[in-house]
């Protein structure tokens, strides 16, 4: 599915070589295959230098996105969670802001691009102290006092954005593009940047698949299991928040993905974390990649935002969620 | 089989004391039974063992502290039944019970086949085969109540806790769900720690009686030595009428005090 959703994303867009040529050409691109498909060199640069990475990235950013989402379902026991609550969108956002605002323009001299890095570091920021208050107050039964702890830091952290916005109203379209996420500048240097840190939270989050599941039983009866609650909670959020945090800086706010994706796993092969994480993570790349389609095409030669797509299709999916597991009950 | 030795053990929530000094030795293969009225201090005292909360004092399995043991360790030497599992509804059975093997696997590693094997067997022995892969969320009370003791019987240690393990069934399952621990109690050479509030239950399917309130050990003993009119009402201020079976059976049944 991965790899169907890959090449439908390599093959459609506004400019370019007629479709059929594409996957030809990638073929003949490998080693050992020489197959002739008519594509001309400067076509080739179209595909390899705008649309692959473009297409590349929302995969990572599908995978991450959707990796992190179901494990914060998971250490927080919360089905309706997802990779933003703890701040981290919020967090990005004003780092995002505050480059914009001191000037992006300016910055382009500097040796390396400073949005990603600005929201990478508010991101894990906000997250930090959303952990530390969360923990501070919230005693053993840390899971709830967490969650509304995010709330809080997201409001005080929305507040300031909106601040430095109304001083500065000249980039507020800047900011907000940023914010419905964007795919379409994306380079194969954005891929190398988030790359280490998906490679890393994934392969840890995935390694932890077999503790969420101890973890759903509660955290009473897991400490009686022996696991190490805290520990594992910590670890969890941590490396989810550190994937997110990463691509979040690259693409933008995309939400919605990380329910999405993981709710749509579970209504397929049920609910145990042992399944869920690795089928989220490839179903995650598959849909982004999917999602990010019409919007290279709806509005051609503008661009739909991708945050808009996913919006579109996850706040339905969000009630009928919601729907279902009330009738449930 | 293996001892179970509680040393001035004290469990205290912010400034309320919930267990105050209990010492208690639990013999190997014995079938301990806490009573006391609600907020005696009972299920306090059995979700100390199991570290959920902390306590002072010591705990002694088998001649170590508990102190000294890592949560594997201990969660390999004592499972542990709550008054109500958490069960989530689209869990199925076997992914449950395979839990109970989670104390024998590293922390990233998976289940190994005789960690499978054995959580098959459990099921067989427990008579729960049909059960494997149904939901949770489908499941009877009485039903419930046995796969949670499954899931403890899956960790394989020599001490099980029981925390109020009837109070949501019916007559039948109560019976059922004691006989059960009973039998397996036999069979493996378990000492069984439980927390009950059915008197009368609890002295006829435990060892010994012990008699907490208000936090403290009060009187332990064999059913005919604690459940004694004059000491429940005492404690429970409540008024009741003890019969004695030929067999040496106690039953406890609360008087009406105004019969129209």
């Amino acid at each position: 599915m991965l790899v169907l959703a890959l090449l439908c994303g390599a093959m459609i867009g506004p400019a370019g070589p007629t479709w059929w040529r594409i996957p030809l050409e990638l073929l003949n691109r490998l080693p050992l295959l020489t197959i002739h498909s008519g594509v001309s060199e400067s076509e080739w640069n179209i595909i390899w230098l705008v649309r692959m990475p473009r297409v590349v990235l929302a995969g990572l950013v599908g995978c991450t996105l959707s990796i992190a989402g179901a494990s914060y379902q998971g250490v927080f026991r919360n089905p309706l969670v997802d990779p933003y609550l703890l701040g981290v969108a919020a967090g990005a956002g004003l780092g995002a802001t505050f480059v914009f605002t001191i000037n992006r323009a300016g910055s382009s001299t500097w040796l390396i691009d400073p949005l990603p890095l600005a929201a990478f570091g508010c991101g894990l920021a906000a997250v930090l102290v959303t952990y530390v208050v969360g923990t501070a107050f919230g005693g053993e039964r840390s899971s709830t006092t967490l969650v509304l702890a995010g709330v809080a830091v997201t409001s005080l952290v929305t507040a300031v954005q909106a601040f430095l916005l109304q001083r500065h109203s000249d980039v507020m379209r800047e900011v907000y593009s940023w914010i419905l996420g964007r795919l379409s500048t994306a380079t194969w240097t954005d891929v190398r940047l988030v790359l280490p840190y998906v490679v890393l939270s994934t392969t840890v989050l995935l390694f932890h698949r077999r503790l969420l599941d101890v973890l759903r039983v509660g955290d009473d009866e897991a400490t009686a299991l022996g696991a190490h609650v805290n520990r594992i909670r910590l670890v969890v959020v941590l490396f989810a928040t550190l994937g997110t945090a990463a691509v979040v800086a690259v693409s933008g706010l995309i939400g919605f993905v990380g329910i999405i994706v993981p709710h749509a796993v579970r209504l397929l092969v049920g609910a145990s974390y042992r399944v869920v994480l690795p089928l989220s993570f490839l179903l995650g790349g598959a849909f982004l990649i999917t999602a990010d389609i019409p919007g290279r095409i709806l509005s051609n030669p503008a661009e739909t935002p991708i945050g808009v797509v996913t919006a579109f299709l996850g706040a339905p999916f969000f009630l009928l969620i919601l729907r279902t597991r009330q009738a449930s009950r | 089989m293996t001892s179970l030795n509680f040393e001035k053990v004290s469990v205290q929530y912010g400034h309320r004391h919930a267990v105050v000094e209990f010492s208690e030795v639990v013999r190997p293969g014995e079938w301990l039974c806490l009573i006391g009225p609600n907020g005696a201090g009972k299920s306090s005292l059995l979700r100390a063992i199991v570290g959920i909360v902390s306590f002072s004092g010591n705990i002694v399995v088998d001649g170590t502290t508990l102190h000294d043991r890592n949560a594997r360790r201990r969660a390999q030497l004592v499972a542990y039944v709550p008054q109500s599992p958490v069960m989530p509804s689209d869990m199925n059975a076997y992914e449950y019970v395979l839990l109970g093997r989670n104390p024998y696997v590293s922390h990233f590693g998976s289940e190994s086949v005789h960690d499978t094997a054995m959580v098959n067997s459990v099921f067989e022995r427990l008579d729960l085969s049909d059960f494997t892969h149904r939901q949770l969320g489908e499941l009877s009370g009485g039903e419930r109540q046995r796969v949670a003791i499954a899931r403890a019987v899956a960790q394989e240690a020599p001490i099980l806790l029981l925390d109020e393990p009837t109070s949501s069934l019916d007559i039948g399952h109560q019976q059922q769900a004691l006989e059960l621990v009973d039998k397996l109690r036999r069979e493996h050479g378990l000492t069984v720690v439980s927390a009950m509030h059915d008197l009368t239950l609890a002295g006829s399917y435990a060892d010994r009686l012990v008699l907490m309130h208000e936090g403290h050990r009060v009187v332990g003993g064999t059913a005919q030595e604690v459940l004694r009119a004059e000491t429940l009402a005492e404690f429970y201020g409540v008024s009741v009428h003890v019969h004695h079976e030929p067999d040496g059976t106690v039953a406890v049944i609360p008087r009406r005090s105004l019969r129209t």
